[in-house]
């Protein structure tokens, strides 16, 4: 059995009703002790005190905020090479959680900024490319809202996921060269198996980030499950429509 | 493709607006910020490429919606998609048509409004040659955004915020070489990679553009 057959929405649904309660569990019990865990569970550092503990939100927010516009460039890849509904849905669906996450890394780095750096918005590079970020996300849901035809609406939505995500790594890399910036180097840079946080920080704050995943798996099943529904609702209409 | 060029541009030059319009709002912008900022010399100066860019920039974007959408209505763009000239060309077409009656005159007026600003004797020329490479890329992308939007009702303020992003890189090089110009610095690095994203975006951009319109009126 191939994945592409969970392209047929029913069996899709099927999927995602028996994986949901699991998924659910699972990520509310990560965040849950991962937040725990890293809120009363860890010492305070010698230097940020207690502000330190942002970091249990931040960097799960900001990991996801790039992975989901990363699965929305494969769904909408998928979307335009094999046309399957559910995978335009999927981009549709991830979305506005994206922009959440966005939102919640932005405001815990200014919260955090505050105190640390003394304001809270600096024009450093991780920080505007985020913002940049951001603005790409609203385009994208505008267009995805502006569109009457849903195939249509598919189509553009994905090509423009496309040229954005080539022009997000453009700017990534001019802003970078426009201003050098204030923000610390990644917490953890997976590439070289090193880290610059120490033990008694990572491991909750590696159960937030895998915590924050699998809520976003869980919310873009639950949301792509209610575009389906929406999308089978209008048919039905329609079809009524018609008889009548 | 010659044909479509010279009734481009003799529709813009005569059916009034097109034309004019993109330079006096360049002007209008740039006359409203010492009023915005206050009038000292110093701190205009140090504004001025920055200003002169963002403002050549508004004046492209504010000229995009004309780009599409009255071929859209009269029906020509459908006419276009059944001729025997690719799409892609046709588009680079009207993207060349764009940048020669908006993108020129824009670049050939900064320097008269870089007076107006106060603008470092140093820096015309990179403020020029600056605008000059960059703008081009600034219609083949803003070409892309009036595809996406050609087919949906009241798409202007769609098209800005589909488009601004885009715009980000051209206008972080572009500011950077007509800064760096006028302080008199090394301008080498960020020109080349202003030409380099203009380049591949002209080589690139099209196909989008024309994979998109196919899309949208399918």
């Amino acid at each position: 059995m191939s994945i592409w057959s969970y392209a047929n929405p029913v069996k899709f649904l099927t999927l995602s009703a028996r994986v949901q309660p699991v998924l659910w569990v699972l990520s509310m019990a990560c965040v849950a002790t991962g937040l725990i865990w890293g809120f009363f569970g860890t010492p305070q550092d010698y230097r940020q005190g207690a502000t330190v503990k942002i970091i249990y939100l931040h960097v799960p927010a900001a990991l996801m905020a790039i992975n989901a516009w990363f699965m929305m460039l494969v769904a909408s890849l998928i979307w335009l090479i094999r046309r399957h509904h559910v995978s335009a849905l999927a981009a549709k669906a991830a979305a506005p959680v994206g922009v959440v996450m966005t939102v919640i890394a932005l405001l815990t780095g200014a919260i955090w900024g505050q105190p640390m750096w003394g304001t809270w918005w600096a024009w450093d590079p991780r920080l505007t490319s985020f913002l940049i970020l951001f603005l790409f996300y609203l385009g994208y849901i505008a267009l995805w809202e502006a569109i009457e035809d849903p195939d249509t609406a598919a189509d553009l939505t994905s090509v423009l996921c496309l040229v954005g995500s080539v022009f997000a790594v453009l700017s990534r890399y001019a802003v970078q060269f426009w201003n050098q910036g204030l923000h610390q180097g990644t917490s953890v840079p997976v590439a070289t198996g090193g880290r610059s946080v120490d033990d008694v920080f990572f491991y909750p704050l590696v159960i937030c980030m895998i915590g924050f995943g699998l809520l976003f798996v869980a919310l873009v099943f639950y949301r792509t499950g209610t575009e389906i529904r929406l999308r089978r609702a209008a048919a039905l209409r329609a079809r009524a429509g018609r008889a009548a | 493709m010659r044909a479509l060029l010279i009734r481009d541009l003799t529709l813009a030059l005569r059916a009034g607006g097109g034309f004019g319009l993109g330079l006096a709002f360049f002007l209008i912008v740039t006359v409203l910020v010492p009023f915005s900022v206050g009038p000292q010399a110093e701190l205009l100066q140090l504004i001025a490429p920055g200003v002169l860019w963002l403002g050549a920039l508004l004046a492209c974007l504010l000229s995009l919606d004309r780009l599409l959408a009255l071929d859209f209505e009269d029906g020509t763009l459908d006419l276009l998609l059944t001729a025997p000239l690719p799409l892609e060309g046709a588009l680079s077409v009207k993207a060349l048509a764009h940048w020669l009656t908006t993108g020129l005159p824009l670049v050939l007026a900064a320097p008269v409004l870089g007076v107006l600003l106060n603008l470092a004797p140093a820096g015309y020329l990179w403020l020029v040659v600056s605008l000059a490479v960059g703008t081009p890329a600034l219609s083949v992308i803003g070409c892309f955004g009036a595809a996406l939007t050609v087919g949906i009702k009241r798409g202007g303020l769609l098209l800005s915020l589909l488009v601004l992003p885009l715009y980000v890189p051209t206008l972080i090089f572009g500011a950077e070489v007509a800064r760096r110009g006028a302080g008199g610095q090394e301008v080498a690095t960020p020109l080349l990679m202003l030409a380099g994203i203009t380049c591949a975006v002209i080589a690139l951009m099209p196909f989008a553009s024309a994979a998109v319109l196919r899309m949208g009126l399918r």
